[in-house]
């Protein structure tokens, strides 16, 4: 039987209104202060407004359908100047995305290949790592990307001199090179066939990388659905696999397996349906090369300061990660007889990433960020597609710029959440 | 990063209450605070000693002259174009004075009012003479640099579709040191902007000789300067500045004359240097306004020729920017 006089009146009926109570007093005053925010935040909107239209300037975001007018250079969806600011705008989002998401990857590979070489016992390997992360870290993004667009990118040849590549030149060169070195009766005919293959059909020049693009034809779905069912079969394989392993401890070659699934599987299907991929290649005409696809110089310098300069910090993250490791763990490794790849790869990265976790996302942060320096390359971006060309045709600030500040957010608070969710992933391993 | 901030600002102000006598706030700080371009010689460009000359500075410095009798009473700020006009509206500028295009959307819905046209201008194509063009209408396939947040952008666009062709890219870069680079390194056939800017550009290059504008003009560019909405009595001050360039010139009232001048018995010439009526108390000024003006500047045509005339780096004709009375469109509005 429960006593009454031990249980007591319910909690809340005890609590005296009283300004003594600090429980009470706080939530006073955090919803005093938040009626303040949202008094503040509503005159703003209201004297903004009522400014805007006595002073005639446009407000609302109406201007979104107006046509846009003006051309952008890279585009991951169709898009000309007769479509709307809106569409324009998902344009430099993409545009945004691709080359943070790509940066990303890039920069993360970078780092954790120059953060290990950076600890490596190899004297060069060493220096060569570290004079890396000094130089890259030191010098603003900025600058590296103007280094890559004017110093290097820029001082390729024009279109008209445009380096091919194709498995014509490569074969004719190893051929004239065989021949070169007496190797005669070898090299000549292997020149010979690949001047039989047709023209280079890769190509790089001042304009940019520009590439074969192949057309989907009717049935290339088929390639499609073969390409999905091989990469859920290598997912199992992989499942099963580990499970094996953790059972029997024998080994099963499931990266490979699933790699041959995922080449062959499509190319089977793409055969079975009768070839329905063409390939369009890119033909010098006039000022340019006409067809295929083009990487333009200036998303090719962005992505490369943002994935060299993001790469040294990285580095360095990766560094004190393996560092914070303690010694015990790879000598115990070693003394089981792990090699030292394996000892790496197994016993201290998955280790080392509770710590280089949480500094990583905020370097994936600052790189999103600086993505948007491409502006001064020509790269359209978000913010030089939005922020930049349609608020200064539209000049609709507020609306610009808070949609802007949104959308940067959300990448951010998106980013966080994932590396959130992979950091109490890898946090688990914990012993 | 700037641009947050003008836009910041921009937000912040039009959330207060702007009301403000610009006119009275110009006395108070003692300045006129003038947006120009980040440099582009004969209309706008700084010298090793940040010393500002041109077309569209001596414009700010007539006003300059009409308030405090002093041209030197100008603070310059270099903007980009698509700068200028958040650097306008937050108020950081009380006036732009920076080869802008006179358009129907800046003049109403970005909250703009346009004074006058300080020069007649219109769009044209800089290319390599090696590559050896007649006309603009050669340029299919091309790819185009272009400053972004200009006129220019927009008008580029709209020739190639209406020429139909097809396959050109246009690259639009931040600022113009960054588009002059990118022409310059290769990376586009042509550059783009208004003739008098690829005039100024092209004499910037290393060598000059080894580029051509092209004959085609593809759009009308009215370049003037422009106030904020909202505050009338500045906006007309700004105005007649103008007016009073072009009618000085057309009654020969130069630098040089304009004490003498004084004593003249031309009805005309009196109203305008006050020596007869007080016209200028009509925008907040003291009725011998164009005589400080002129003796600061000179007329219109002293500035151009002085900037941007024949017998400058620029050698441009007067051609449209002459006088109505001399062949050209510049028609100072009476003073009466
Ligand atoms: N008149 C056009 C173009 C004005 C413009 O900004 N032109 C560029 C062409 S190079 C320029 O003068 N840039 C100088 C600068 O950004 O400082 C407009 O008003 O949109």
């Amino acid at each position: 039987m429960s006593d009454a006089r031990l249980s007591g009146p319910p909690a809340a009926s005890r609590r005296r209104w009283s300004w003594t109570d600090p429980k009470l007093r706080s939530s006073v005053i955090q919803i005093v202060l938040a009626l303040i925010m949202v008094w503040l935040v509503w005159s703003f909107y209201a004297n903004a407004t009522a400014n805007l239209s006595r002073l005639g300037i446009a407000s609302g975001f109406g201007f979104l359908d107006n046509r846009a007018g003006f051309a952008i250079s890279q585009s991951l969806i169709p898009y000309n100047e007769s479509m709307s600011y809106g569409r324009a705008f998902v344009v430099g989002l993409l545009n945004t995305l691709l080359v943070a998401f790509l940066g990303v990857i890039l920069a993360t590979l970078i780092g954790f290949v120059m953060g290990v070489a950076r600890l490596s016992k190899n004297v060069v390997i060493k220096a060569l790592a570290s004079a890396y992360v000094e130089v890259t870290r030191n010098l603003p993004p900025l600058f590296q990307i103007m280094f890559w667009y004017l110093a290097v990118l820029s001082t390729l040849p024009g279109p008209r001199q445009s380096w091919g590549f194709g498995l014509q030149p490569l074969l004719g060169s190893i051929g004239s090179g065989l021949s070169a070195i007496g190797l005669g009766f070898l090299g000549n005919p292997l020149s010979g066939f690949a001047a039989g293959l047709s023209a280079p059909s890769v190509f790089v020049n001042n304009r940019g990388l520009v590439l074969p693009r192949p057309i989907f034809e009717d049935g290339s779905m088929a390639i499609l659905y073969a390409l999905v069912a091989a990469v859920v079969a290598s997912v199992l394989i992989g499942l099963w696999a580990k499970k094996r392993r953790e059972a029997t401890g024998k080994p099963f070659p499931a990266f490979w397996t699933g790699l041959a699934l995922i080449i062959v599987l499509p190319l089977a299907a793409s055969y079975a349906v009768g070839n329905p991929v063409s390939i369009e290649t890119p033909e010098l005409r006039g000022f340019n090369f006409v067809g295929g696809v083009r990487v333009i110089p200036e998303f090719v310098s962005l992505l490369l300061a943002l994935a060299i300069y993001t790469g040294g910090f990285i580095a360095e993250i990766v560094r004190s990660g393996i560092l914070a490791v303690s010694k015990g763990q790879s000598e115990a490794a070693h003394s089981l007889g792990l090699r030292s790849g394996p000892t790496l790869r197994l016993v201290i990265i998955p280790q080392a990433m509770r710590v280089i976790v949480p500094p990583l996302t905020s370097q994936y942060l600052n790189l999103t960020k600086n993505s948007s320096l491409g502006v001064a390359v020509g790269y359209p971006d978000l913010f030089a597609v939005f922020a930049g060309t349609t608020l200064n045709q539209t000049g609709q600030a507020i609306e610009i710029i808070a949609v802007t500040m949104a959308v940067y957010l959300t990448i951010s608070i998106v980013t966080s959440m994932i590396m959130g969710w992979y950091n109490k992933r890898v946090a688990l391993v914990e012993r | 990063m700037k641009r947050i901030l003008f836009a910041a600002v921009g937000l912040l102000s039009l959330a207060g209450a702007v009301n403000a006598a610009t006119l009275d706030e110009v006395k108070a700080r003692g300045a006129v605070n003038c947006g120009v371009s980040q440099g582009l010689p004969g209309f706008s460009s700084p010298n090793d000693k940040n010393e500002w000359s041109g077309l569209d500075v001596d414009f700010c410095r007539a006003i300059a002259a009409a308030i405090f009798n002093d041209p030197t009473k100008v603070k310059f700020s270099p903007l980009s174009a698509k700068d200028r006009f958040t650097a306008l509206t937050s108020g950081a500028i009380d006036v732009l004075s920076r080869n802008t295009t006179w358009t129907m959307s800046r003049d109403t819905t970005l909250g703009f009012n346009f004074a006058g046209v300080i020069y007649y201008d219109g769009q044209g194509f800089l290319v390599r003479k090696a590559v050896g063009l007649k006309s603009a209408k050669e340029l299919q396939g091309a790819s185009i640099c272009v400053q972004t947040g200009t006129s220019n952008e927009l008008n580029v666009s709209d020739f190639f579709r209406a020429n139909n062709m097809k396959n050109g890219e246009v690259i639009a870069f931040g600022t113009i040191d960054e588009t002059v680079k990118a022409y310059e390194s290769g990376r586009c056939d042509v550059f783009t902007a208004d003739r008098s800017q690829l005039a100024a550009v092209r004499l910037k290059l290393t060598n000059a000789a080894d580029h051509v504008i092209l004959p085609e003009t593809i759009s009308k560019e009215p370049l003037g300067p422009l106030v904020r909405h909202g505050d009338d009595q500045w906006s007309d001050l700004v105005k007649w500045v103008y007016f009073a360039l072009l009618n000085a010139e057309e009654l020969g009232i130069t630098q040089k004359n304009v004490e003498e001048q004084v004593n003249s018995q031309n009805p005309d010439v009196k109203r305008l240097l006050g020596t007869d009526g007080k016209y200028g108390e009509g925008i907040g000024l003291t009725a011998d306004w164009v005589v400080r003006i002129v003796k600061a500047t000179g007329n219109y045509g002293e500035i151009y020729d002085r900037n941007v005339g024949p017998a400058t780096p620029l050698g441009i004709d007067r051609g449209l920017n002459n006088l109505w009375t001399k062949g050209g469109i510049q028609y100072g509005m009476p003073v009466r």
